[in-house]
This record gives C-alpha cells, sequence and structure tokens, in this order.
C-alpha cells in the first residue's frame, strides 16, 4: 500500500542524480538542434515489432511500472503505528482533478476492514418515528445522485504550523483527494424513519474497532451530505469505508465515517474524542475553538515542486496547481512568481465548483530565474486564503487542523524546488 | 444514547406497536396494509416528480420509499452505545481507582503508560496541565479533555487498541476513574459511578468556543486582494531542508525511470511486513539452539534499552514472575507458550504443542507483528518496528537462557 522510507530529503538526491549530474547537458539543451539522429526514431525499437500483452494479462489494471512512484506515502515519525495512522496522495504527480482511488490518501484509527456488502448494516436510530436498518441492497434501491468533492483531512498542512517542515506538496498537502461519487442523500434516508421535530443533530458512527463517530448539525445532514456507495464511478476502495461511508461536503475528513453503520438522530452534539480531543483548534492564548467544520479555501502550486522540480531546461514551463473551498466554488487563483510581491491570475481548467478541486495553470517563460512560487485561492463568498503570517496573527502557532494558508516553493536556478517560509 | 425506552415505552405496548411496525414494514414492500393504501398510492405517483424536484433545487423530498425495516429493541441497543455529556447513554455500574490500576496496567499500560504518561508516540493520558498556551501544549484527558463522558464513551467503545469493545461497565468506569486519579483529579479512594458521574469536574470544561471564523476572520475576506506592489521585499524565514524530517523517497521517479527492475517494484509492493521477511531470511533456522552461542555483549545491551517497551507486561532475570505477559527467562529455543502456569490465547498453545519453537526467526516474525504471526495473541503491542531493535532484544533475551 505505501513505500516505506528511511532518511531525509526526498527529491533532492534523486533529483541531483537523475537530472542535474547525469542529464547536465540535457538541461537548457531542448531548443537546441539535434546533433545526432535519435535511435528511439531511426532504429526499429522492440515495442515497434514484437507484440505486447493480450487483453487479460490484468484484469484489472494498475498504473505501468514507470509509474510506480506515483504513490502514496508515509510519514513514520507522525504516528505510532501504521494501523492509526495517515498516508499522502501523490498530488505533485496528479494532474486533473479526480483522484484515482488507488493513490487516494487513507486515514485510519483502527486500520481499513474488511467488510462484505451482505454483511452491511446502516441503522437510522433515535428521534426517529421508525427506527430502520437498510441492507446494501435496499441503499441500491432508493433514487441516488453524483456529485464531485474533496476530501480534506483536518491536519492537512498541519505539519507546517511552526515553520516549513516537509519538503514536498505531497506530504505538506497530500491529505487531500477528489472523487466523483454516488449515493443516496442523507436526508431520504432521515426521511425514511422520520425525523422528530426534538432532532437538532445526527450522530454518525463507522463499523470499524475505532467506532469513529462525529456530530452533525441536522441542518448539514438534511443539506448535502450523501451516503456513498461508489467512488469514480466503482465501489468504494476498503481504504475509503468499502461498501459505504458517509460524504460530507466543503467539511473536514474526519466527519466523512468509513464503514457507515448508524445515524443517531440527537438533541445535542455527543462530544466524542474526535470532536473534542481531536479536531479542535487551540489558540494562542489556550483556548480552543471546536466545531471548525468547514475547510478553508487553499491552494498549492502542485508543480514545479520539491518532488516535481524543473527538468527540461529553460524556455516554456507549465506552472500548475488544485484549488478549493468548503464554502463553495474557486472563482479564481493568483500566482506569485516572487514571493508575494505581485500577482496575476492564473488560468482555471474548468470553471470552478462547490466543494471540489479545481486545477490551475499559468503558463509562463522560466530562464532559470529563481523564483518563489505562490498561489493564493478566491471562492464565491469572497474569502482569500491568508498568507501564514495573517493565519497566526489570529491562530497561533498549536492549532494543529485547519492549516490553509499560503505555500511557497523556492525554485532555484537549476530547477530544484524547496519548500521555505518567506516574509 | 439509548433511546429504545423512550421510542418502545413500556415493554408490552411497545412490543405490541413493534410487531405492528414490522408487519406493516413487511407487507408494505409487496401490498400496503388496508389503512395505509390510500396515501401510499398517492404518493407513488407523485414519488417520481418529488425526487426530480429534490434533485433539481435540492429541496428535501416528501416520498417514502418502504425500504428498510424496522430495527428491532435488541439491535439499537446493541449499536446505540454513545454517551453524551450530561451523561444520556450511560449505563448502571462503578469501578474504583483501585481496581482500574490493575485493569490499566493489564489493558493499556502497553502504549500509554503505567501511569497514563504515554509510551513513544503513543497518546499521554495524563499531565499537561497549565501548558495549553505553552509553545507545545500537552493536551491530555487532565488539561485537555472537557468532558468525562468522552472518556467513558471512549473506552467503551474504541479501546483498548486491538481488542475494542471487550471491557465490562465496570472496567470502564474502572479504568475511567484511573485515568482521573493519574490526572491528580481524584483521590486514590475514589470510585466512579453512573451516580457520581456528572459531579466530576474537568479542568479544561470552559476551554473551548465554537468556531468563529466568520467574525475572528472576518478580514480573510477581502473580495478584491492585492495584486502588484504588495509588500516591499521578500526573504527566506524558514527551510524545510534545514529541518530535514521528509521521508526519503527509495523509489523516487528518476531511479524508477532509470531502472524500472526489481529492485524498485519491491520496494512498492513487498514493504508490507519488511522486519519479518528480512528477519526471516537473516536468521538461519539452525540457530534455533542458542545455548551454546554466543553473545554479542554490545547488541545484548542494546536489547535492554529496547526491553523497556517490553517491561510493562513482561519481566526477566532473578526472581522474574509472570506479570500481563509471561516470564520471558529461557523463552529463546523454548516451545511457544513455555510457560507453564501463564494464561496464554489457544492458537499460541496449539502452536506449541504442533511442536513449533521460539528460534529467532519466529521471534523476529512475531516481534515484527504479534498480531499477524499469532491470531488471537492477547499481547496487545503492536510491535516492534525496527529490525535493529529485534535483533537487539533477541540478544538481551539469550542472556536470559
Amino acid at each position: 500500500m505505501t513505500a516505506s522510507f528511511k532518511g531525509k530529503t526526498p527529491s533532492r538526491r534523486a533529483f541531483l542524480k537523475g537530472s542535474i549530474a547525469a542529464g547536465g547537458a540535457v538541461f537548457g539543451a531542448s531548443a537546441a538542434k539535434a546533433a545526432e539522429p535519435d535511435p528511439l526514431i531511426t532504429e526499429v525499437q522492440d515495442w515497434a515489432t514484437g507484440l505486447g500483452d493480450g487483453v487479460d494479462a490484468t484484469p484489472y489494471g494498475l498504473p505501468i511500472k514507470y509509474e510506480s512512484d506515483v504513490i502514496r506515502r508515509n510519514v513514520e515519525w507522525l504516528t505510532a503505528d501504521t494501523i492509526s495512522s495517515i498516508n499522502f496522495t501523490p498530488i505533485h504527480a496528479l494532474d486533473g482533478t479526480i483522484t484515482p482511488q488507488g493513490c487516494a490518501f487513507e486515514r485510519h484509527h483502527s486500520g481499513a476492514i474488511e467488510l462484505r456488502k451482505e454483511d452491511y448494516r446502516l441503522m437510522i436510530n433515535g428521534l426517529v418515528d421508525t427506527p430502520l436498518v437498510f441492507t446494501y441492497e435496499d441503499l441500491e434501491r432508493f433514487p441516488r445522485e453524483n456529485h464531485v468533492y474533496f476530501c480534506e483531512c483536518a491536519a492537512n498542512t498541519g505539519m507546517e504550523w511552526a515553520g516549513a517542515q516537509l519538503n514536498g506538496a505531497q506530504f505538506t498537502h497530500g491529505m487531500i483527494h477528489n472523487m466523483e461519487y454516488t449515493g443516496v442523500p442523507l436526508r431520504t434516508l432521515l426521511n425514511e424513519a422520520g425525523v422528530q421535530t426534538e432532532g437538532k443533530w445526527v450522530y454518525v458512527e463507522g463499523a470499524d474497532a475505532s467506532s469513529n463517530g462525529r456530530s452533525i448539525p441536522l441542518e448539514k445532514a438534511l443539506d448535502d451530505v450523501l451516503v456513498a456507495f461508489k467512488a469514480n464511478g466503482e465501489a468504494l476502495r476498503k481504504e475509503h469505508g468499502y461498501p459505504v461511508r458517509l460524504v460530507v461536503p466543503g467539511w473536514e475528513g474526519n466527519m466523512w465515517v468509513k464503514w457507515l453503520r448508524r445515524v443517531e438522530v440527537t438533541t445535542q452534539a455527543i462530544q466524542s474524542r474526535e470532536e473534542t480531543s481531536k479536531y479542535t483548534d487551540t489558540l494562542a492564548n489556550g483556548t480552543s475553538r471546536k466545531w471548525t467544520w468547514v475547510m478553508d479555501a487553499k491552494s498549492v502550486v502542485t508543480s514545479p515542486s520539491p518532488q516535481s522540480p524543473i527538468k527540461h531546461g529553460h524556455g516554456p514551463l507549465v506552472i500548475t496547481g488544485l484549488a478549493w473551498s468548503g464554502r463553495g466554488a474557486i472563482t479564481g487563483v493568483d500566482v506569485s512568481l516572487d514571493g508575494g510581491i505581485n500577482w496575476q491570475p492564473a488560468r482555471l481548467a474548468q470553471p470552478g465548483t462547490a466543494k471540489a478541486l479545481t486545477r490551475f495553470y499559468l503558463d509562463v517563460e522560466w530562464n532559470g530565474e529563481e523564483m518563489f512560487l505562490q498561489s493564493r485561492a478566491r471562492d464565491e463568498t469572497g474569502y482569500v486564503q491568508p498568507s501564514k503570517a495573517q493565519l497566526r496573527e489570529v491562530r497561533g502557532e498549536n492549532s494543529i487542523y485547519h492549516n490553509n494558508c499560503i505555500q511557497t516553493w523556492w525554485v532555484k536556478p537549476n530547477g530544484e524546488a524547496e519548500n521555505v517560509e518567506v516574509s | 444514547m439509548s433511546k429504545s425506552l423512550n421510542l418502545y415505552g413500556g415493554v408490552g405496548v411497545g412490543l405490541v406497536a413493534l410487531l405492528t411496525g414490522a408487519y406493516n414494514f413487511a407487507d408494505r414492500n409487496v401490498t400496503p396494509m388496508p389503512s395505509d393504501a390510500p396515501k401510499m398510492a398517492a404518493e407513488a405517483d407523485t414519488d417520481f416528480m418529488l425526487i426530480a424536484a429534490a434533485q433539481a433545487s435540492d429541496a428535501a423530498a416528501d416520498g417514502k420509499f418502504g425500504l428498510g425495516r424496522p430495527a428491532l429493541p435488541e439491535e439499537v441497543a446493541a449499536w446505540n452505545l454513545d454517551v453524551a455529556p450530561d451523561g444520556t447513554g450511560l449505563p448502571v455500574g462503578s469501578g474504583s481507582v483501585e481496581d482500574g490500576e490493575m485493569l490499566f496496567s493489564e489493558n493499556c499500560a502497553v502504549c500509554h503508560g503505567e501511569f497514563a504518561e504515554g509510551v513513544g508516540n503513543w497518546p499521554k493520558l495524563a499531565g499537561g496541565e497549565g501548558t495549553l498556551a505553552d509553545k507545545d501544549p500537552l493536551k491530555t484527558v487532565g488539561s485537555y479533555w472537557p468532558y468525562l463522558s468522552t472518556v467513558w464513551d471512549y473506552v467503551h467503545r474504541s479501546m483498548p487498541f486491538g481488542a475494542a469493545q471487550t471491557l465490562s461497565n465496570d472496567e470502564v468506569y474502572a479504568i475511567t476513574a484511573y485515568i482521573l486519579f493519574s490526572n491528580y483529579l481524584v483521590d486514590d479512594d475514589f470510585v466512579l459511578s453512573n451516580e457520581n458521574f456528572l459531579e466530576v469536574e474537568m479542568p479544561n470544561a470552559d476551554g473551548f468556543i465554537v468556531d468563529d471564523r466568520e467574525e475572528a476572520e472576518k478580514h480573510f475576506w477581502t473580495a478584491e486582494p492585492c495584486m502588484e506592489n504588495c509588500k516591499d521585499s521578500v526573504e527566506i524565514t524558514m527551510r524545510a531542508a534545514v529541518l530535514d524530517v521528509t521521508p526519503e523517497e527509495e523509489g523516487a521517479a528518476d531511479e524508477a525511470a532509470a531502472e524500472p527492475t526489481a529492485a524498485t517494484e519491491e520496494t512498492q509492493t513487498a514493504t508490507a511486513e519488511p522486519a519479518q521477511e528480512a528477519a526471516a531470511e537473516e536468521t538461519p533456522a539452525a540457530e534455533a539452539t542458542p545455548a551454546a552461542a554466543s553473545i554479542d555483549t554490545a547488541l545484548a545491551e542494546e536489547g535492554e534499552n529496547v526491553f523497556k517497551k517490553c517491561k510493562a507486561c513482561h519481566q526477566v532475570g532473578e526472581g522474574a514472575t509472570n506479570k500481563t505477559g509471561p516470564v520471558l527467562n529461557g523463552v529463546i529455543g523454548a516451545k511457544l507458550a513455555h510457560v507453564e502456569d501463564f494464561r496464554y490465547s489457544k492458537t499460541i498453545v496449539e502452536m506449541g504443542e504442533s511442536g513449533m519453537v521460539w528460534d529467532e526467526a519466529n521471534l523476529s516474525a512475531f516481534l515484527a507483528k504479534p498480531r499477524d504471526f499469532i491470531s488471537g495473541t492477547k499481547m496487545s503491542f503492536a510491535g516492534l518496528r525496527k529490525e535493529d531493535d529485534i535483533k537487539a532484544v533477541i540478544e538481551y533475551l539469550k542472556t536470559f537462557p
């Protein structure tokens, strides 16, 4: 599932080995005239004469081996045990907006369980007219909807509060994925049970040993929350809650309860461990914010970045990244090449849609100038992604969660990039 | 929260209502009950329109589909375990600090430490009072958790790690009492029960405010941000490369492209149990009888340090006795489940009876992933991550033949 690592900086060594040291002559020479005919063109290659795999070689395909580095990665020192831990989506190596399930980050509290559809039960209880039990088959008989939403862990970028710490967009911003979900609106199921007027909250809970549970205001539950069983057209992966998970659009990932087994209508928030001791944001004065559910507008340049350095030399350069907001649609992204002195609007690949990732591009001529690359997202509520200094001013450095600050990559003349903080 | 009583009222009445409900539901899927018939028929025609409207306008649908079945009271009782701050859902029961200390040592200390002080990266449950405004706050039950119900509920439903929902209600009360005691919030003769539960005061109960971002961070809604000459200069104030805590990518892009062969692929596919495999490879079975084998004293010394992780449950040396785990004198080369008066899990006893011995390969594999090597092992320790630690601790154990 994840590769294991020993040692330190990710890209630098590989980068030097692969690009600068070995290919120094290639670097900066992309526009030069070819001196020798390219044997890849002039000579008949094996693949042009022999045969490839038959149709059933891989009944369910994996990426080709040349992409074997595009995988989820773990930061071992973060947690005590991989069973209760998190890993990171390789956003530095992806493009578009949809995250393939196979490399979408995982977060487990008691490991990824294997729960068969046949053994799946969903209970609606509490302040309802009729407590109900649904099977998986029952869920498939309700009218269903399709929506694309991002799921971001509240701790995404959490290691960066006190300073630039992890060298790679995967590690600083990879606790996020974006999928097209198929499922039944939670309000349909609640309506089936009949919510009583005293009901103000729902408590949602998973079937795994962690019993991960969160309280959600009834208003949100009746709004856009989805009981999902498909992602990107196929069944959810085990690690994402197969066969059924909750999708809570725009709100922190911890609330997207996997292996969803129970929805209880209550008068009050349950104040479970995950909404008191965790996922609360401590301010500089020691007071903590609770119920900080919404994920604020945020963006990051995914390439170039520390794990995705510039290897092609001078000339045209595609700067690209992702932007998102839990409050609505992204309306614009600005990119700065000089650490925030001047900004220019990036090109959105598609108009932003609410609570989903938006891809942005800035196509520039790069001639080896040092850059301090930043991106700044704006959403439809008028919110503008703040700088780290602005965030710290309000929240201090101990918040852990909800760090949506502007990220800086220092791109050096040789194309290498590093995570830095700037004044 | 236990709402089953409210929902089903008196037992007799409740049962009748429930059976009727069940009949209704089972029947409705085929032909509606007569009393429901007009309503259902009326709804049937409008269902599609309502749903279409719901999808288009995002409004709640009114129609019901007659899917699912009523939950039985026993089913609700089995799953409806959560406890709210006002005590809703808390079952009758009690437990003392004294009992809790023993239970904590057996069930929790392996990760949380004998005094709830935490082991390694596992959560610390005690201490940290007055640190919340510090540079590195220590958030524990005593210093941070606002509600005691959360402690009881979490221990009850989610702990111990790897053996959730195995503690009785009274045991949960006792462990909760002990955690309070370890935070100096109650005395050593304290007994926690559903009766006095709400009397316990949590120090940080008033330490929380509801999300106020829309007020406190109003200035982030600036709509028209600065685009030109937004600051005078830009200086680097901190670099990630200086701190140097990023994991190294063994299968990094350039290497993968250069040599897309076995080495790279193995890195990514075969790392599930690296320590176990490596240990198995590197430890010839011939070393199964280590009595005569020479001992690497330096390595054994390192192992003594590693063994601190085991000490909460295991004793070695003169006068060692069984604790939570069996005494480990003479374990190297012994058959599995070798200590006669220790209550092992069934699986390990059977493995021992089948002739399996604690040679280095087996012990390495077990120490890397205890639960994988012996399914159902009582040892709640998650395993030693570093191969070097495993080797060292085995060397240390060799010094107690």
